[in-house]
């Protein structure tokens, strides 16, 4: 059953990929969907028996990947409560957005190749959370990469999203550069790369130093820190961010499966399944949570202006993966995947629902052009709320016990960095519900931004055709947007398709219970035995204990800031818009840096890539062109040629020439052997 | 077999094909495709023999194998052939690399096919002689031989700068090769003999062993090819036919990390430990300089050229740290290279064919009107980039994981290619394919064809099946590897007498 579900979706791509153009389009999505569902419903299975039933973990080798000396890598599947719960997260979400995505992409020639690589990319991400060495994770790690690097650069027609896809593989591999240097790290220190050998040597090595890179260093932290870089590229924490807001240029069900869902949590993964390491070097876990609370509240600050509506669920992203590094940072390893688990509903449910506003206005996705939406789609709206409600932290949806519980932890920690992580991840609270509501009302709410072109009819013309919306009828025609562009028509906004809207209430559901079902197990009394091992639980769960002893206030502030942010938005955007303009001017230095992302594209871009153009140049003419070769080959040809030039045949003087020095250096040879046979 | 051993058969059969096909008489269309027949034939003979000579073969052990020994000259010099486990895999890959290159000179080449047939046969003679030659004049010869062939096939069938680069490749190879020659008389007069086993078992003294190790180097260093030797190699590209390039990325650039673990490593061991902080540096360089160098490149040939360089560095990084992961490592991308850059070097010359330019800037958005080639070219791209799950991933890994285990900081800089090696081979796939198909040119441009597809085939299943199994070549030379590194700590270990080497 294991292989089952990690194999069954590299089949899918097997079948959709390279025969998809032959056995058609349909067949293609019926194929990878239904396998997808399979694998969905097998997952949950794994999941009620290894993580909330008896089942006990599991190792299966399938086979020896390659052995070098002491390094040697297999090919398993490790199943246990921590991979039982990304399984689920995975496979739920892939086979909804495998499901959503015949309604959205039911336009697009190239759907075969879409699903292929849906498919394509829930196989690495399987091989991802079952590997059990460090190289086998790295295989799923890249796997995944090379996947969203794929569906970014979808329309490769689009040269935005052309150079978003580069751009999210070379900051990756940045990444994966630190990740490389930490598994070979990992290896001298304790001769393997499988993670029981390396849990087993961990403690032993705590406290040791080492001599690397001209310096003396702790071990465990050094090591620690390189993984982690590989962490801060996947799962786009700050510094190694930036290619994140740029995925978005991928069509929108990839924005919800790879860079909300699964994708970018992975590295949120790999460092609880490393927790027993980490744990080890409490100063690579300051440096988790100072890295993870900077990118909580960075990330907000940024979606508070933002406009695209997919790019502000993009910084959202970010700074809720920061809350789950802060999690981690604290010694709250279950914390930081329980935010993960509820975080995977209620990001995708918002992603798709904006996939389905985006259908709705014909593939516009400017907030500012949007507005009094939600009589049109009131089905989406409503989902968007649940999303808004559960990412916010209301009170008993998902976010309400996931992230909470992090901000509570990181008060009652006393680990290196746990205040600062208090301090950020508090405010951003306050900022995430800002920018949540005032993406809800902007989009929602108000008066109709989209009608406002061309046609003046564009609003009754609207109204009136509200009944029809109902019955599905139309739903196609919302999605022929190639044929039109969205300016200067009558905009027609329509609820999107059944296949795209299952996916919404199933997700709706898991953002409102997911929390108030799971809590219990993931982060509360039954911990231990939902567990069983596969995360560091400090003895007596002191870190989840400590958290509920903490003052009343303290512990009602998130929630407050999520009211007072509701109501901020509110006044804002739906009560004086015209607050928001005056204090965009009066602020417009502060304004325009959080508009321009802290200006992060334009510093990279002046001290990396033109740097790295601008040397290659310099290599290229000055060094291979006016030093190599004009004192070398040409220099000396240019002798040669005064001599040859007049020899007709070229290439047969050429190798007259050399055919003369070999018979030389074979003269020279003869010549030695019978000296030396005289002598 | 035929009183000949297999490796002989292996060794000189092309030579009958060329035989053969110098004996074909007239110009026309018909004998052009018997001569073609013939190359084709006698090229998957020789894989057929060697793969049957390879079910022969032990690669448990650590011993030469299926050796050949006869007299030759006179007294001292001998005909001697024979495999271990790291020659084997080269002589594999050169036998599967040459009928591929026959099949794509099908069409490409009009001109004087006959005579480019026989080249490629003889060639094939000299490159399988070099990785067989168990004496070292005997290696020498093939060595040094292989050029020619090489030298005309850039010189008669090149492009416009075909003099130029054939020339440029002349002066590097030659200036190199001659110090060879005196190294190796010299080393004759110390052992007095050029049996390459028994030369394995000489200790060269200390003060003799540096200059020999820098006249190899002299020679090695440029077949590479290492910085600051490497400028020949993008010209060399550019201007061979496509079957050229692939076999001088494919073959002829592993005799120089081959001549390292043949002779620089296991028999001047005390001057390549001293010599290693010189390597790695070289070699760091060149994947830095070169990976940035390929970055601007604006003529396709030339930036696979210095990917391939890049490529090399992490070769020469992997052999002299001198760990099983390193050489193994090395060992193993050098085969992996062969096939990718070769595949890459073949990508190249399918849209060359039809559009007869190597500019990046005339071609984009291909993905349109072809969708095989485009996934055939991504494929090989992201081997180059060394993604897990392609054969190009092991190799590097291995070989940054054997300098790791020497000198951090060695590892450290050459980890930052794997990023650069992402961003130009990237970027080089996103001009071509992506994009919008708006050049005039570009509009009826076709897919592979059959030919092209199965050329592209085998390649392709070899790429992927290396990257999730590579036992196959790891473990045949595990066994080869293993002795040249217990021999090479022990020598070390008697100069120094401290029995490991530090770590960090």
């Amino acid at each position: 059953m294991y292989a089952a579900i990690v194999f069954l979706p590299l089949l899918g791509f097997l079948i959709a990929g390279p025969f998809g153009w032959r056995i058609g389009a349909r067949p293609s999505e019926i194929v990878t969907t239904s396998f997808l569902l399979v694998v969905a419903l097998l997952s949950w299975i794994v999941f009620f028996q290894v993580a909330l039933g008896t089942a006990p973990a599991s190792v299966s080798v399938l086979g020896n990947w390659f052995t070098s000396g002491t390094l040697k890598v297999d090919w398993s599947l490790k199943i246990d409560s921590l991979t039982a719960v990304m399984l689920v997260v995975v496979t739920t979400v892939s086979s909804l957005v495998h499901l959503y995505s015949i309604g959205y992409m039911a336009d697009d020639p190239s759907r075969p190749r879409f699903f292929a690589y849906l498919s394509l990319f829930t196989f690495a991400m399987l091989m991802l959370v079952t590997a059990d060495n460090l190289v086998q994770l790295f295989f799923g790690w890249e796997g995944v990469g090379l996947a969203s690097y794929l569906l970014i650069g979808f329309w490769y027609e689009k040269p935005s999203a052309n150079a978003a896809a580069i751009k999210a593989f070379v900051v990756n591999r940045v990444g994966d550069f630190g990740f490389a240097l930490g598994i070979f790290l990992v290896f001298v220190l304790t001769q393997s790369v499988s993670f029981d050998q390396i849990f087993a040597a961990a403690p032993g090595l705590a406290h040791k130093t080492i001599h690397i890179f001209g310096l003396d260093m702790d071990a465990l932290t050094i090591t620690c820190l390189l993984l982690f870089m590989g962490a801060m590229g996947k799962s786009a924490q700050f510094l190694l961010h930036t290619w994140l807001p740029d995925a978005m240029e991928g069509p929108t069900p990839v924005s919800a499966l790879i860079h909300a869902a699964t994708m970018v949590t992975a590295g949120v993964f790999m460092v609880a399944r490393l927790s027993p390491l980490f744990e080890q070097s409490p100063a690579a876990l300051t440096f988790v949570t100072i890295i993870g609370a900077t990118t909580a509240f960075f990330a907000a600050t940024i979606g508070l202006v933002q406009n695209d509506i997919k790019r502000v669920i993009a910084y959202s992203t970010c700074s809720q993966l920061g809350y789950m590094f802060v999690g981690l940072g604290v010694g709250g390893y279950s914390l930081g995947i329980f935010h993960l688990f509820t975080h995977a509903f209620f990001k995708a449910l918002l992603f798709l629902g904006a996939g389905s506003v985006i259908i709705a206005m014909h593939h516009e996705q400017d907030m500012r052009n949007m507005g009094g939406l939600w009589r049109k789609i009131p089905f989406t709206f409503a989902m968007m709320t649940v999303g808004t409600l559960a990412l916010t932290g209301f009170p008993f949806t998902a976010g309400y016990f996931s992230k909470d519980a992090i901000i509570e932890a990181a008060y009652a920690s006393n680990r290196g960095g746990a205040y600062y992580g208090f301090l950020l991840t508090t405010v951003a609270a306050g900022l995430t519900s800002f920018y949540s509501w005032r993406l809800v009302f902007l989009t929602f709410f108000g008066t109709p931004r989209w009608a406002a072109d061309g046609h003046g009819s564009g609003h009754d013309h609207a109204a009136q055709d509200d009944a029809a919306h109902d019955h599905e009828a139309h739903g196609h025609a919302a999605l022929d947007h190639a044929a039109h562009g969205h300016e200067g028509h009558a905009l027609d906004p329509h609820e999107s398709p059944f296949p795209m809207l299952i996916p919404l209430g199933v997700l709706a559901a898991g953002a409102l219970f997911a929390g108030l079902l799971f809590s219990h197990n993931f982060i509360g009394e039954g911990a231990g035995e939902f567990w069983k091992g596969a995360l560091f639980l400090e003895p007596g769960n002191e870190a989840l204990e400590a958290r509920e002893a903490i003052p009343g206030f303290t512990k009602q502030l998130p929630t407050l800031l999520m009211v007072f942010g509701f109501f901020v938005a509110a006044i804002f955007y739906l009560l004086a818009p015209s607050i928001p303009v005056r204090l965009a001017q009066a602020l417009k230095p502060l304004y325009e840096f959080l508009l321009n992302k802290w200006y992060f594209d334009e510093l990279y871009d002046l001290i990396f890539v033109r740097p790295a153009f601008w040397l290659g140049r310099l290599f290229w003419k000055g060094g291979d062109g006016a030093i190599i070769d004009r004192l070398g080959p040409d220099g000396v040809a240019a002798r040669v040629v005064d001599v040859t030039g007049r020899v007709v045949k070229l290439q047969s003087g050429y190798i007259y020439h050399y055919a003369f020095a070999m018979l030389v250096g074979l003269a020279a040879v003869i010549t030695w052997y019978v000296a030396s046979g005289i002598r | 077999m035929f009183g000949f051993g297999i490796l002989s058969c292996i060794v000189f059969l092309p030579l009958v094909g060329a035989g053969f096909i110098l004996a074909l008489r007239g110009t026309d269309e018909a004998t052009l495709e018997n001569a073609r027949r013939a190359a084709l034939g006698t090229t998957l003979i020789v894989f057929l023999l060697s793969v049957y000579a390879y079910t022969k073969f032990d690669p448990s052990s650590s011993a030469f194998q299926l050796v050949e020994e006869k007299g030759w000259f006179g007294q001292g010099l001998i005909y001697k052939m024979g495999v271990d486990g790291i020659s084997f895999p080269f002589l594999l890959l050169t036998t599967f690399l040459m009928p591929i290159c026959i099949l794509a000179s099908w069409k490409s080449i009009q001109t004087r096919v006959k005579e480019y047939m026989v080249a490629f046969l003889v060639l094939e003679t000299l490159m399988s002689g070099v990785f067989c030659a168990l004496d070292l004049v005997l290696f020498y010869l093939f060595f040094e031989g292989g050029l020619i062939p090489m030298f005309l096939i850039i010189g008669v069938w090149g492009g416009r700068r075909r003099v130029y680069a054939s020339f440029k490749f002349f002066l590097y190879t030659l200036a190199g090769s001659l110090l060879m020659l005196l190294a190796i008389m010299a080393m004759y007069g110390v052992a007095g003999t050029t049996d390459i086993v028994t030369l394995l078992q000489t200790h060269f003294p200390s003060s003799m062993q540096k200059w020999l190790w820098l006249a190899f180097f002299a020679s090695l260093a440029v077949k590479m090819p290492m910085w600051p030797v490497h400028t020949w190699l993008p010209d060399a590209h550019v201007e061979a036919p496509t079957a050229g390039s692939v076999i001088l990325a494919g073959i002829l650039l592993k005799m120089g990390g081959y001549g390292f673990i043949r002779f620089s490593l296991p028999m001047f061991p005390e001057a390549s430990a001293y010599f290693t902080p010189l390597v790695f540096a070289l070699s760091i360089i060149a994947i830095i300089y070169t990976s940035l160098v390929a970055l601007v490149q604006e003529d396709m040939k030339k930036l696979i050229a210095y990917s391939s360089v890049a490529h090399m560095g992490f070769v020469t990084m992997g052999l002299f740290s001198m760990t099983s992961q390193g050489v193994q490592g090395a060992v193993f991308l050098m085969i992996s290279h062969g096939l990718v850059s070769g595949a890459l070097f073949l990508c190249v010359g399918v849209i060359y064919d039809r559009m007869h330019t190597r500019e990046i800037s005339a071609y984009g958005g291909l993905a349109a009107r072809m969708p095989l080639y485009a996934t055939v070219f991504m494929i090989f791209t992201l081997a180059n980039v060394g993604l897990p799950g392609t054969s190009g991933f092991i190799g590097e890994f291995l070989t940054l994981l054997g300098a790791f285990r020497i000198n951090s900081w060695v590892a450290f800089l050459a980890t930052t290619g794997t990023i650069l090696s992402a961003a130009y081979a990237l970027y080089l796939y996103r001009r071509i394919i992506f994009g919008v198909l708006d050049k005039p040119g570009l509009a009826s441009i076709l897919d592979l064809s059959w030919r092209e597809a199965a050329l592209f085939a085998p390649i392709v299943a070899l790429t992927i099946f290396y990257g999730f199994y590579p036992a196959p070549v790891l473990d045949s030379s595990a066994a080869a590897i293993n002795a040249l590194i217990k021999n090479y700590d022990t020598a070390l270990a008697v100069v120094t007498k401290t029995a490991a080497m530090t770590v960090h």
